[in-house]
C-alpha cells in the first residue's frame, strides 16, 4: 500500500508514488530539538537531496529514517515515518534497517574482516551461509557499487587496506548486499578527495534505476548534480523542497535563497 | 626565560643572582624527582639482583634441575620444585577457565547491554570485589566455599567424570580422588573470584574504546545489539581483552593468602583436581618460617621466591605492552 | 530474501543479554556471600573492647564455666598495624608522589614512558616475594631486624610505592595544561609551580590514591608473614616483631578453636567495613572531582 502523494510548496510529485514519507516528525536530543515538524516525501527511484548549513538537522533527519536515531540514548521522536505506507516505528528495527541502508559519512569497513567478509557481513547477519549465494551477492554488491574491478584480485585482503574512497564503496557495496529498498546516505563523500568523490557521484546517480536515494550533503553543487528533489532545511525545520533545478534557479523561500546564494551557511 | 618587570632597587646582579637562584632551585627539584623515580628502576632490579644473591647457594647446588624435581623434602635433602610449579599453573589455569568468560559477560552487560543507571552501581560492586583483602578471601573459602564444594560441587563433579569415563571406556583423572573440600580446584575457583574484578574492568575499557562508528555500521546492517557486539565491537578489542586476560592470569599466579588456605598444602604434584596442592606462594607462605634456619633451604625458598618472580615479571610485561595504550588513555592508574 | 530466521535472532539476542546478566550475579555473590558471613559469625563479637582494649586474651576462661571463655580483643593488632602501616606510608607517600611528580611533569620522553611501565609492572609483584625480597635485604645489612615492625613497614612500602606514584602520575596528567601555563606566563618558577599550583589542583586524586594504597596495605599478610613475624602483644618496638591484623586473621581463622575463628571473624568484619567505607568514599570523591 503506498503513500499518497505529498505536495508542499507547490511540488507535485506528478502523481508518483513516494516510498518513504515523514509526517510531522520532531526529533530530541533529551531535551534539545533537532527536528521540528518536519513533513515530506521521498519519491520512489530517485535521487533526493537533504542541504542546509551545520546544525540544521538534516544528519538527524535522516537518522530518524531507519531508526538509527535510537542509538544514541536519551533521544527520542514524535511524528511518524512511513515506509510503504507503514511507521517503520511501530515494525521491528532489525527488519526495518534491513530495508532501509545507510552509508555514514566516514568509512567505517569492519577492521578485522577483508573485503568479502565486509560485504557479506549483512548476509551472515541473516543466517545465509551458502557460499554459492554469498559469493554472488558480494560480487554484486561490488559491482553496484563499482568497486568490483579494483578488488577482484584481492577480494579476501583486510577492508582497511583500501584507499579512503574505495572503502566508502567498500561500505555502499556491504549496504547493498543485502537488497535494501532504500538507501540512506549521510554526506559520504564529505571525507574524499574530488576523484573519489567524483565516483561515487557517479554511482549514487546510477542507484537510483534500483532503489531509492536520500542523500544529506553540505555541498550544493553535489545537491545539482546528483538528487533530482532537493531539500533545504534550516534550524531544525524544512524550508523548502523542490525539484533540484527549481530550488536552485527559483527558490521561493527567501531563507532558501540567502543560502544558495551564499549570504551564509 | 621569563622576564620579570624591573622593581626599583634592585641591580643587575642582584637579578642575576636571583635568576641563577631560581634556575638552580629548578634544576634541583628536577633532579630530586628523578632520582626518585629512577630509584623505583633500581628497586626493580634489586628485586632480581638480591634474590638472586641470596638463592646463589641453590642454586650452586642444584642449579635449574629443581624446577623438574617431583619432591620436596628439605630435610631429607630433596629439593624440587615441580609440585609447586604444577600446583600455580593448574590453580591458575582452572581460574582462568571460570573466571575468563564471566569476566567478558561482566564487561558485555556493563558496557554493551545496560543502561547507564544500572552499568555504574553495578560496576562499582563488582570492582569491590577487589577490595577485599585475600587473607578474608580465604577465611570465607575455609569455612563457606570448601564445605560447598565437599558437598555439592564436588562429588557432582566426580560422579559425572566416573560417567563419562565410563561411557568411554577410558579413564581421564580429572576428578578423582578423595573429596575433602580443599584442593586445587577449589583453589582456583577462588582465584577466579579474585581476578575477575581486574579481567572484567579493563575488558570493560577495551570495550568502550571501540569508536562508535563501527557500532553504527553493524546496526545499520540490521544488526540486533549482541550481533553488533560480535561482529564489531569484540573483534576490534581483541587485543585489549587478551591483555587483561593477561594480566589477570598475573594477578592468579601471585595470590598468596587464599589460596594458602584452601589449597590443602601438601608438597606432591597433583594428580587429580581434588588433589591437596601448593603454589610457590603458598609454599614461602606456609613453611619458609619453620625452615629458614637452614641456609640451604633458606636459599632454596628464595630461589623459589625468584622463580615466580620471574614468572610474574614475563607475565605482567606482556600483558602491559598489550593493555599499555588502554590504560593510559582512559587515566586509569588505580587498575592493575 | 528470505528471512525467517529474524525471530530466532531477537531470542538469541535476548538469551544472551540474560546469560551475560547472570554472569554479573555470578560475581556478585562470593562478595554478598562475604559480607553476609562476616556478619552473621562476627557481629556479635564487635564491642568497644574488642576494639580498643589492650588485652588480646583469647581463649582466657574462668575455671569451669566454659561460656565465659573471652573472645579477647583486637586492639594491640589494630594499634600494631596503625604504626607498621603509618611507618610505612611515612617511606612510601614521599617517594611515590616524588616519582608520579616527575613522571607526569618532566616524564614526558622515552626515560620518564619506560620508568612508568615498569612501575606498572612491579603493581603486579607478589607481595610474598617482595617479603622474601625485604628478609633477604635485612638478612645481609641488619639481621637483627630481620623480624620486626621496620622490615614490615618496609616491606608494605615497596607494596604501596609502584601504586602511588602511578595514581599520583595519572592524577596530575589530568590537570589541564593551561594552568601550568597560566603560572609560568606569571614568572612563576618551575618548581614552585608545580609544587604550589599543580599538586593542590591534582590534591583530591593524589590524596585518594595514597587512601586506597594504604588501605590495602592494612590489609596485607603474607609478606608480613615472613617480616613482621606476628605477636599478641601490638607493637613494642620498632626492631621487634608486632602484631598485626592481617597476620591476625590469617593465625586466628586457622588456629582451630572456635573462639579464635569467632575473633578471627570480628576482626574481618573490621577490615571489611573499613576497606568498603575507604572504597566508596574514595569513589564519590573522584566522581564529584569530574563533574
Amino acid at each position: 500500500m503506498l503513500g499518497e502523494p505529498l505536495t508542499r510548496n507547490n511540488v507535485n510529485h506528478d502523481g508518483a508514488p513516494s516510498k518513504m514519507v515523514v509526517e510531522g516528525l520532531s526529533a530530541f536530543y533529551g531535551s534539545k530539538k533537532a527536528v521540528s515538524g518536519v513533513s515530506l516525501g521521498f519519491r520512489e527511484h530517485t535521487v533526493t537531496a537533504i542541504i542546509g548549513p551545520s546544525g540544521c538537522g538534516k544528519s538527524t533527519l535522516i537518522r530518524c529514517l531507519n531508526r538509527m536515531h535510537e542509538v544514541v540514548p536519551g533521544t527520542r521522536i514524535e511524528g511518524r515515518v512511513l515506509l510503504d505506507g507503514e511507521d517503520i516505528y511501530r515494525q521491528d528495527r532489525v527488519s526495518v534497517r534491513r530495508r532501509i541502508g545507510m552509508v555514514f559519512q566516514k568509512p567505517n569497513p569492519f577492521p578485522t574482516m577483508s573485503v568479502y567478509d565486509n560485504v557479506a557481513a549483512g548476509l551472515r547477519l541473516n543466517g545465509m551461509r551458502k557460499r554459492a549465494v554469498l559469493d554472488a551477492a558480494v560480487t554484486k554488491g561490488l559491482k553496484q557499487a563499482a568497486l568490483w574491478d579494483e578488488v577482484k584480485e584481492n577480494v579476501y585482503g583486510p577492508g582497511i587496506g583500501l584507499s579512503g574512497g574505495q572503502q566508502q564503496r567498500l561500505c555502499i557495496a556491504r549496504a547493498l548486499a543485502i537488497e535494501p529498498e532504500v538507501v540512506l546516505m549521510d554526506e559520504p563523500c564529505s571525507a574524499l578527495d574530488p576523484i573519489a568523490t567524483a565516483k561515487i557521484e557517479d554511482l549514487i546517480f546510477d542507484l537510483q534505476k534500483t532503489y531509492t536515494v536520500v542523500i544529506v550533503t553540505h555541498n550544493m553543487q553535489q545537491a545539482a548534480r546528483v538528487a533530482e528533489y532537493t531539500a533545504f532545511m534550516y534550524l531544525g525545520e524544512l524550508i523548502e523542497y523542490d525539484r533540484t533545478e527549481k530550488l536552485f534557479e527559483q527558490p521561493t523561500q527567501k531563507l532558501t535563497e540567502n543560502y544558495i546564494t551564499g549570504r551564509f551557511g | 626565560m621569563l622576564r620579570r618587570p624591573r622593581t626599583p632597587g634592585q641591580t643587575f646582579f642582584s637579578r642575576l643572582r636571583t635568576f641563577f637562584r631560581r634556575r638552580f632551585l629548578d634544576l634541583t627539584f628536577l633532579g630530586i624527582t628523578l632520582a626518585v623515580a629512577l630509584g623505583l628502576l633500581a628497586l626493580l632490579t634489586a628485586f632480581i639482583l638480591v634474590l638472586l644473591n641470596a638463592s646463589r647457594l641453590a642454586i650452586d647446588r642444584f642449579g635449574l634441575a629443581l624446577l623438574g624435581e617431583p619432591r620436596w623434602a628439605p630435610s631429607a635433602g630433596h629439593f624440587g620444585f615441580l609440585p609447586f610449579i604444577d600446583g600455580t599453573l593448574i590453580t591458575a589455569a582452572v581460574g582462568l577457565v571460570i573466571a575468563v568468560p564471566i569476566s567478558l559477560g561482566i564487561a558485555i552487560f556493563l558496557s554493551e547491554l545496560a543502561p547507564r543507571w544500572l552499568s555504574e552501581p553495578l560496576g562499582y560492586l563488582v570492582e569491590l570485589l577487589a577490595a577485599v583483602p585475600s587473607v578474608i578471601f580465604g577465611f570465607w573459602g575455609i569455612f563457606v566455599l570448601v564445605p560447598v564444594m565437599r558437598t555439592t560441587i564436588d562429588p557432582a563433579l566426580a560422579s559425572a567424570n566416573a560417567s563419562v569415563n565410563q561411557a568411554l571406556h577410558v579413564n581421564i583423572p580429572v576428578f578423582t580422588g578423595p573429596i575433602l573440600g580443599s584442593g586445587v580446584l577449589t583453589a582456583g575457583v577462588i582465584l577466579a573470584v579474585m581476578i575477575i574484578p581486574t579481567i572484567s574492568a579493563i575488558s570493560r575499557e577495551a570495550l568502550r574504546a571501540v569508536p562508535s562508528p563501527q557500532r553504527e555500521a553493524a546496526f545499520g546492517l540490521g544488526a540486533t545489539q549482541w550481533e553488533a557486539t560480535r561482529i564489531s565491537v569484540l573483534s576490534y578489542a581483541r587485543i585489549g581483552i587478551v591483555g587483561a586476560i593477561i594480566l589477570g592470569l598475573g594477578r592468579a599466579v601471585g595470590e598468596t593468602m587464599a589460596v594458602t588456605m584452601v589449597i590443602g598444602n601438601s608438597d606432591f604434584v597433583p594428580t587429580s583436581l581434588f588433589s591437596q596442592g601448593q603454589t610457590i606462594a603458598s609454599l614461602i607462605a606456609n613453611e619458609f618460617l619453620s625452615t629458614y634456619s637452614n641456609p640451604l633451604t633458606a636459599s632454596a625458598f628464595l630461589e623459589a621466591a625468584l622463580v615466580l618472580l620471574l614468572i610474574t615479571l614475563t607475565i605482567n610485561i606482556g600483558a602491559r605492552l598489550l593493555v599499555w595504550r588502554l590504560v593510559r588513555s582512559t587515566g586509569g592508574g588505580g587498575i592493575e | 530474501m528470505k528471512f525467517d530466521r529474524d525471530a530466532r535472532r531477537r531470542v538469541f539476542n535476548w538469551i544472551v543479554g540474560v546469560l551475560c546478566f547472570l554472569c554479573v550475579v555470578a560475581a556478585l555473590v562470593p562478595l554478598l556471600s562475604i559480607l553476609y558471613t562476616a556478619f552473621i559469625n562476627g557481629g556479635h563479637v564487635l564491642s568497644l573492647s574488642f576494639l580498643v582494649s589492650k588485652e588480646n586474651n583469647v581463649g582466657v576462661c574462668f575455671p569451669g564455666d566454659p561460656a565465659s571463655c573471652s573472645v579477647g580483643g583486637i586492639g594491640p593488632a589494630l594499634y600494631g598495624t596503625g604504626v607498621v602501616v603509618g611507618l610505612a606510608s611515612l617511606m612510601s607517600v614521599p617517594v611515590g608522589v616524588l616519582s608520579g611528580i616527575y613522571l607526569s611533569e618532566y616524564g614526558r620522553n622515552a626515560l620518564g614512558r619506560s620508568i612508568s611501565f615498569f612501575t606498572d609492572v612491579m603493581t603486579g609483584t607478589p607481595s610474598i616475594v617482595v617479603g622474601l625480597f625485604v628478609y633477604a635485604t635485612f638478612v645481609y645489612i641488619a639481621r637483627t631486624v630481620v623480624f620486626s615492625a621496620l622490615s614490615g613497614a618496609v616491606a608494605l612500602a615497596i607494596i604501596m610505592v609502584p601504586t602511588i606514584t602511578r595514581t599520583t602520575e595519572e592524577g596530575l596528567r589530568l590537570v589541564p595544561n593551561t594552568l601550568r601555563e597560566g603560572a609560568y606566563a606569571l614568572g612563576i618558577p618551575r618548581y614552585r609551580a608545580v609544587l604550589q599550583i599543580v599538586l593542590s589542583s591534582g590534591r583530591s586524586i593524589v590524596v585518594t590514591g595514597v587512601v586506597l594504597a594504604v588501605m590495602r596495605a592494612a590489609g596485607e599478610v603474607a609478606p608480613l608473614l615472613v617480616t613482621a613475624f606476628g605477636s599478641s602483644l601490638g607493637f613494642t618496638g620498632v626492631n621487634e616483631p608486632a602484631g598485626l591484623l592481617g597476620p591476625l586473621i590469617f593465625f586466628d581463622a586457622t588456629g582451630g578453636s572456635s573462639l579464635l575463628v569467632s575473633a578471627a571473624w570480628g576482626a574481618s568484619l573490621v577490615l571489611i567495613l573499613l576497606m568498603l567505607g575507604i572504597s566508596l568514599l574514595a569513589r564519590i570523591a573522584l566522581r564529584n572531582r569530574f563533574k
